[in-house]
């Protein structure tokens, strides 16, 4: 692997480093709120890889002169991947909002964000069940 | 409203590919600029009976193989967005507006009896949200549109699943972990879509099929098909990327599990084929390694590890959860045998055990509301006390072990008829040794319905009559589609056709 | 809150020039940067910082909460609306060129202002609906229990 491939590929080694930090976060973290960030760092992850294979060497914002004298010279970033992120935003702060109102949620009925908490609580209610109404494999297997 | 000036003028009949989806669409904000419940149910009804009705004829136009095409904004594809209906998605939107339209007058009476009143209204915006995403994930015909429809419904899904949380709080978590996975799902289905565009610069599916022909060894193609395979299989709960589906459907109010079991992983299943035989080539190598090594036998594990621990379940609703874990492995199986009769297997099936489902899980929630509880425990001797609802039960027991005279039967049995084609009698065997597992866990059931004495004193009446028709009529469809298989085996072997043609028809 | 003059003073000051530029960027979203996403959400935050410096009661008393529900469907409705009326004129669904059919140029620009704002509008109502759901929940742990 010579310094030209690294180099020439920062955007994907940025993308993967990035990806992988969200993903370990998701993984690994019991506190809720955390998980939430993980994802988000997850996403913008993705966000960063449309947008820099959206760049075309020299080109320039794709906005066109107001008064639509278009310069035929003029190289332009391909605006198709920008576009598309735009609307995977907006899906990454709706599914943010709605992450969070969970947890507010979670909060008022459990009392605690912790995941190791709430299976705990969620395995004894199991195990009362199951008690009371007969074994089963149940649980979150 | 074919009085335009213009001489192209489109008729009703041409906006049909578009009008599926944007009625419901328009209805989602209607509902709640109303902000009454009964209104709000009415213009759901409403929205998902024009829906059916016009999945219903486009099916008819599009069985003789046509492709209806319909050019968003007028752009023309593959730049535009392009709403493309073959057999295959024709039938999966049928299905989903059909179990829809069945489902809304049930839910009425149903979420009455689990939801507060005030959350009705946004109960059925987020229902026809959900409904609108299942039904633009099926009806497009661009990637990254798939992408964005498969939020609108999982979004809605969540927040549907989460209002279970008046009865149990398990509900939260459960909706929550869905998020979670559901989210990294559709992330690394983003990720395979960007990869798909890196190399082609094209989003239509049809154009991606085309632009891919001798790309085989492309890298970047293959990891594509990786992120896209994984990213769907979450949505779709194939073996074991399930973890979500048991609690969800278990927490879920009744009505949402009815709906997202027999809707939201076909449509998922429905874009799993359709990328892996109509945008893929499924000659690719990697491709066939994949169908051969991975996707078989997942099938295999899921009907067998799922069924076994849906026996061991006392829960009715979780026990039927883990069998449609199980059931997704039939479909799966159909696509890894990656003929034109395992494909026509997995389409009937989808279909078949949707409304299979439905009958099944309306039962459960017949059950719930009038025990207050879908533990077995809680369900003993209810054959008498509540005749109807129970026989709907055997009915749908039978269709999903797959007895001859049910529509399970029809898929089981070209399922192996695609299994002896390949000389794979073991898979055969396999596949008849699966369903004594389900005889199991359904005569389990109808053990505690019909041969256990009820508790002594306790009256319990039979559900509402609005509630027993929609169970009976996905009864009797569990039947009907079982004695005739015109419509059903038709519309699949023309979609499996058309999915094995690839973008070149 | 009496004590904060500044931030008071500041925030008065502050909310008209935001919403002017939310309205900037909103129909000037053709020509430059900007349209119905940015400019809902710059829309929001002069409702949002209202609210955080002088309490979710009185931003309530401005735009209250039943009426930004209305709103998110508004907007909804204001940009399927408008694919819906091309459909009407015998174009496709979305396709704003039927929408002046002598000049189609002209009837793209009026499409496309009709479209950003139904997001606007949306997003803006979403966005204050999000800040409301939160700000409104009450504290389950006291001030003083951090």
């Amino acid at each position: 692997m010579s310094m030209e491939f690294i180099l020439g590929h920062l955007n994907y080694w940025l993308f993967i480093v990035l990806m992988m930090i969200g993903f370990y976060i998701v993984v690994s973290r019991g506190n809720y709120i955390k998980k939430i960030v993980g994802l988000n760092v997850f996403q913008a992850s993705v966000f960063m890889f449309y947008i820099s294979i959206s760049n075309v060497t020299g080109g320039t914002a794709p906005i066109f002169p107001v008064d639509m004298n278009i310069d035929p010279d003029v190289i332009y970033s391909n605006p198709l991947p920008h576009v598309l992120i735009l609307t995977a935003i907006v899906v990454g702060v709706a599914t943010t909002s709605l992450g969070l109102a969970l947890i507010v949620r979670i909060r008022e009925e459990y009392g605690t964000i912790e995941e190791e908490d709430i299976l705990e609580m969620d395995s004894a209610a199991q195990a009362s069940e199951n008690l009371k109404e007969g074994s089963s494999m149940g649980g979150r297997a | 409203m074919s009085s335009s000036p213009e001489q192209t003028a489109l008729t009703i009949i041409d906006q049909l590919p578009v009008l599926t989806v944007v009625v419901p669409m328009l209805a989602a904000p209607l509902c709640v600029l109303f902000g009454n419940r009964h209104i709000a149910w009415i213009i759901t009804f409403l929205a998902s009976l024009l829906s059916f009705l016009f999945a219903f004829h486009m099916l008819f136009q599009v069985l003789d193989g046509d492709v209806l095409s319909y050019h968003l904004g007028g752009w023309a594809p593959p730049l535009g967005i392009e709403y493309r209906i073959d057999a295959a998605n024709a039938f999966v939107l049928l299905l989903i507006s059909g179990i829809s339209t069945v489902v809304l007058p049930y839910a009425r009476k149903s979420i009455e009896h689990e939801i507060k009143k005030v959350s009705h209204t946004l109960f059925y915006c987020c229902y026809l949200l959900c409904f609108t995403g299942l039904l633009g994930m099926v009806a497009t015909g661009d990637a990254f549109n798939i992408f964005v429809f498969l939020e609108i419904s999982s979004l809605s899904t969540y927040v549907l699943i989460a209002m279970g949380a008046e009865r149990d709080r398990r509900a939260l978590t459960s909706a929550y972990d869905y998020l979670i996975l559901g989210t990294i799902g559709a992330t690394f289905f983003v990720i395979g879509i960007g990869f798909l565009y890196m190399a082609t610069g094209t989003l239509n599916l049809a154009d991606l099929n085309v632009r891919m022909a001798g790309m085989e060894d492309n890298r970047t193609i293959q990891a594509a098909f990786a992120f896209i395979i994984v990213g769907m299989g979450l949505k779709a709960a194939i073996y074991p990327l399930h973890l979500w589906l048991p609690s969800a459907y278990t927490y879920a109010p009744s009505v949402v599990t009815i709906f997202l079991a027999a809707t939201a992983t076909k449509a998922a299943i429905y874009v799993l084929l359709r990328f892996m035989f109509s945008v893929f080539q499924p000659d690719f190598i990697f491709e066939l390694n994949t169908l051969t090594w991975i996707i078989m036998p997942l099938a295999i594990v899921a009907m067998f590890a799922a069924s076994l621990i849906a026996v061991f379940q006392t829960n009715l609703k979780r026990l039927l959860a883990y069998s449609s874990v199980a059931q997704v492995g039939y479909m799966i199986l159909g696509m890894g045998l990656a003929s034109t009769t395992g494909l026509t297997a997995t389409i009937v099936h989808l279909f078949n055990h949707g409304i299979t489902k439905a009958v099944l899980f309306m039962v459960v929630g017949a059950f719930v509301m009038r025990t207050g509880s879908s533990f077995a425990k809680h369900l003993t001797g209810l054959g008498k006390q509540m005749p109807l609802t129970c026989g709907a039960f055997v009915i749908g027991g039978l269709s999903l072990i797959g007895v001859p005279g049910t529509a399970g039967f029809i898929s089981k049995w070209v399922l192996i008829d695609a299994a002896f084609q390949q000389d794979l009698w073991w898979l055969a065997l396999l596949i008849v040794a699966s369903s004594l597992l389900a005889v199991i866990y359904v005569w389990k059931m109808v053990e505690v319905l019909y041969m256990q004495p009820a508790p002594e004193g306790v009256i319990v009446k039979d559900v509402p009559i609005s509630m027993l028709v929609p169970m009976w009529l996905m009864a009797i469809a569990c039947i009907y589609f079982g004695l005739d298989t015109d419509l059903t085996l038709t519309s699949a072997r023309v979609a499996a056709e058309g999915l094995l043609a690839g973008g070149s028809n | 809150m009496r004590h904060h003059l500044i931030l008071r003073v500041i925030t008065k000051l502050l909310v008209g020039p935001i919403i002017i530029f939310a309205l900037y960027v909103q129909f000037h979203g053709e020509y430059s940067p900007g349209g119905g996403f940015q400019a809902g959400v710059i829309f929001a935050v002069a409702f949002i910082l209202f609210g955080i410096v002088f309490g979710l009661e009185k931003v309530k008393e401005v735009f209250p909460a039943w009426l930004v529900h209305k709103f998110t469907a508004i907007g909804v409705l204001l940009y399927s609306g408008t694919g819906v009326v091309s459909m009407m004129l015998g174009a496709n669904y979305l396709n704003y060129s039927a929408l002046n059919p002598e000049n189609p140029q002209a009837g793209q620009v009026a499409g496309i202002i009709a479209i950003e704002l139904g997001v606007g509008i949306t997003v803006a109502a979403v966005m204050i609906a999000i800040y409301y759901a939160f700000a409104g929940r009450p504290p389950v742990i006291d001030d003083e229990d951090w």
